[in-house]
């Protein structure tokens, strides 16, 4: 519906927002707002412009021209329906800056423009859409991506959740980057980039109210300048994969499926946060299968492993990064694992979610 | 974490199984009894440390599994009421019922919800006095003190629109089935530990003198089960036939005697019928006369309801230890972890799932390609 210019992005603080004069007659969201009118209008020219393209006063129209860099580009989707629309750590807004990037990212291309759609309910209050765009917006920032494009409908109130999310995003890739998971190959070794299983308990447990002596706090991060670091040190890393939904056992199962090799992880090795691991005790989930939102796997030749370890370790965003794994010749097809007790177990991909477990 | 990691130590577990694999001289099959100890055996991999001549038969202790097909059918048909609030554990919203499960329910409209403690679904009705708010009580002696609590703080604070749909099932008379049966193949049992720790074991020397056969009661970690099986093979191996307690860091020969008696107040005992076994007389839990008000069963009149296992399943046999899954000609065809017929393939720890995913004798189909 309207588009955005280029812009050099400014700095702007959630905290200095305060709710512009036409915006304060509707302290949430009326059918209006997604109406097309001036409802519309002053939504896009009060909030979202100064938040994704502060200064920005070019006219808006139907779609926004790109110049893009080189040959290959890479483009990606995703939609965000996450509940609690703020949790420690995050809101959806950053949420699905941090989703969509890091899954170009994932293909080694360096993420250039994002766009937003947003689907609110009628009744969402004004200053909590404020806050999640503005945490939006600082994402963006934070993972040097702009925001070009948007649009914006709203649902009559119970036909949807707060807030709905889709960002669209592309990138550009350069000609020798092959990253892909067939790639995977045997005698590679596995890493991951931090602990597992963060994202999905600090959500967990704020929605179920549990409470821990220290708080769970989501890992929702850009991975884009962690997977530039590890390729400057290691230029032919095979595969990547930011292990979202589904957790590091899906992606893994994926990746030895698609490449048909087995896949030997070390559970003793996988990097837990005490927190998580009690909260996943107490509801007799698996850290393996719960999700990440600022962690990537990386599959990489042998003679790679350490100068990629300490490349992810050096990194902010990689400082609890392990070697957890290699892909063998066993098992093709298959993710086994060597438990702590040195026995091995079979870990397959669940049907649905996981659902916690009455004994 | 204190209390887990020091019972998950991998040189002491090789310890033991040393100590276990030195003492075995002859095959023996031990059953452990809780859907726990089957979860951590697979999870940890301990089957693999003990020597061939031991083998593990799982019992029937996974809640999920034994609830018979007509409870589910009977929850389907109360979840799918207008107006109720249906809740229950979560992994009971798989399992399948005749055409359905909970979360097909669910997506049709009706408000099932997932809560992790039964007095979630007394404040839930609370909350809402003007809808009928429903539980799904399910499982052994151990999730069933907070059953009873919850049925008796609502009959006190006159919830009349809190009810609780009750399959209670009782684990020394399914030893004693277990015992009995003409083909049981079970020398010894992993008692669970849990359901001790409600119930004591004030009820298994009288087993293990019946039927000859040595009871440790058993906790669930690595090191837990390890030391469960230790002193069962020791007994086995010295001819004796007693009851241990393996998990003395919880167990009381006791138990828990305030729960015993609110038990014993909310509930009577009556025969059940268990999934893929049938019915085994005063092997169950039902709501007592005074907290009938408050039972699902005849608030929704589904005491009509009456539902045939699958003909085809014969996980009774599984569990009995009888045959092997891949024994049975519905295995990986017509019965699959995503199709279950039955209560073995049902459980992601039944002993059907298990053998199915180790074998991986049918690719699951993947779901979609977008991630």
């Amino acid at each position: 519906m309207s588009t955005i210019a280029e812009q050099q992005p400014v700095v702007t603080s959630m905290e200095e927002w305060s709710c512009p004069l036409p915006l304060r007659d509707y302290p949430s969201i009326v059918m209006g707002h997604g109406g097309g009118g001036q409802l519309s209008a002053e939504l896009v020219t009060h909030l979202f412009r100064p938040a994704f393209a502060p200064g920005d006063t070019s006219a808006l129209t139907d779609s926004t021209v790109l110049m893009l860099p080189g040959q290959r580009i890479a483009c990606t989707t995703d939609t965000f329906v996450v509940q609690p629309l703020e949790f420690p750590g995050g809101t959806i807004g950053s949420l699905a800056v941090h989703g969509t990037v890091n899954d170009l990212a994932m293909s080694g291309a360096r993420p250039l423009v994002l766009t937003a759609g947003f689907i609110l309910e009628e009744g969402l209050p004004m200053a909590q859409l404020a806050r999640i765009v503005h945490d939006m917006a600082r994402a963006a920032r934070e993972a040097g991506v702009r925001i070009v494009c948007g649009d914006t409908k709203v649902v009559e109130r119970g036909h949807g959740d707060g807030v709905y999310i889709n960002t669209s995003g592309i990138g550009v890739l350069d000609d020798d980057v092959h990253i892909a998971p067939d790639r995977a190959t045997v005698g590679d070794v596995v890493l991951v980039s931090g602990s597992i299983g963060d994202h999905g308990m600090a959500i967990m447990s704020q929605r179920e109210g549990l409470e821990f002596e220290t708080a769970i706090i989501s890992d929702s991060a850009p991975l884009n300048g962690l997977v530039e670091a590890l390729r400057t040190a290691v230029p032919d890393v095979h595969v990547l994969r930011d292990p979202t939904r589904g957790g590091v056992a899906t992606s893994l199962n994926e990746i030895a499926a698609d490449a048909g090799v087995g896949i030997m992880l070390e559970e003793q090795a996988l990097p837990i946060r005490p927190a998580v691991r009690a909260a996943c005790e107490l509801l007799g989930l698996d850290p393996l299968f719960v999700a990440n939102e600022g962690k990537l796997l990386a599959i990489v030749p042998a003679d790679a492993a350490n100068t990629a370890l300490s490349s992810l370790r050096s990194h902010p965003l990689g400082t609890d990064a392990a070697i957890i794994g290699e892909v063998v010749t066993d098992h093709p097809g298959m993710l086994v694992a060597r438990t702590g007790l040195g026995a091995r177990r079979v870990i397959t991909m669940p049907i649905g979610e996981q659902l916690p477990r009455i004994c | 974490m204190k209390y887990l990691t020091e019972f998950r130590d991998g040189e002491i577990a090789q310890r033991i199984a040393t100590e276990i694999r030195q003492v075995t001289t002859q095959p023996w099959a031990i059953m452990e009894v809780c859907g726990g100890q089957t979860h951590s055996i697979m999870r940890n991999g301990i089957d693999q440390l003990l020597p061939p001549e031991i083998e593990l038969i799982h019992g029937p202790g996974c809640p999920v599994c034994v609830t018979p097909l007509e409870v589910i059918d009977k929850a389907l048909a109360i979840a799918a009421t207008p107006g109720v609030i249906f809740c229950s554990f979560g992994d009971m919203l798989r399992v399948p019922g005749s055409d359905r499960d909970l979360f097909r329910v669910k997506s049709e409209g009706g408000d099932v919800r997932v809560v992790y403690s039964p007095l979630d679904a007394v404040s839930l009705a609370r909350q809402h006095p003007n809808r009928q708010v429903v539980f799904f009580g399910i499982g052994f002696e151990t999730t069933a003190p907070a059953n009873a609590m919850a049925v008796h703080v609502a009959k006190r604070e006159k919830l009349r629109n809190f009810s609780m749909l009750v399959s209670h099932v009782l684990v020394p008379p399914a030893i004693d089935a277990i015992m009995r049966s003409p083909v049981n193949r079970v020398q010894a049992f992993l008692a669970a530990g849990h359901v001790c720790s409600v119930m004591g074991f004030w009820q298994y020397p009288m087993l293990a003198s019946t039927h000859q056969v040595p009871i440790v009661i058993t906790g669930f970690e690595p090191l837990d089960v390890l030391e469960g099986i230790r002193r069962t093979i020791a007994q086995l191996e010295r001819g004796q036939h007693t009851v241990e307690n393996a998990y003395a860091r919880v167990v009381t020969f006791d138990g828990n005697r305030p729960a015993q008696e609110l038990l014993e107040q909310v509930f009577t005992v009556s025969d059940r019928a268990w999934r893929g076994i049938g019915i085994i007389p005063n092997s169950g839990w039902r709501l007592s006369e005074a907290y009938r008000d408050h039972d699902a069963e005849y608030r929704f009149d589904v005491t009509g309801i009456h539902t045939q296992e699958s003909a085809l399943c014969r996980s009774g046999d599984v569990l009995q230890g009888t045959i092997k899954p891949t024994s049975c000609s519905a295995f990986g065809a017509q019965c699959t972890p995503r199709t279950p017929l039955g209560a073995t393939m049902v459980s992601s720890e039944g002993a059907c799932a298990a053998y199915f995913n180790y074998g991986r004798t049918v690719q699951l189909q993947r779901a979609g390609s977008a991630r």
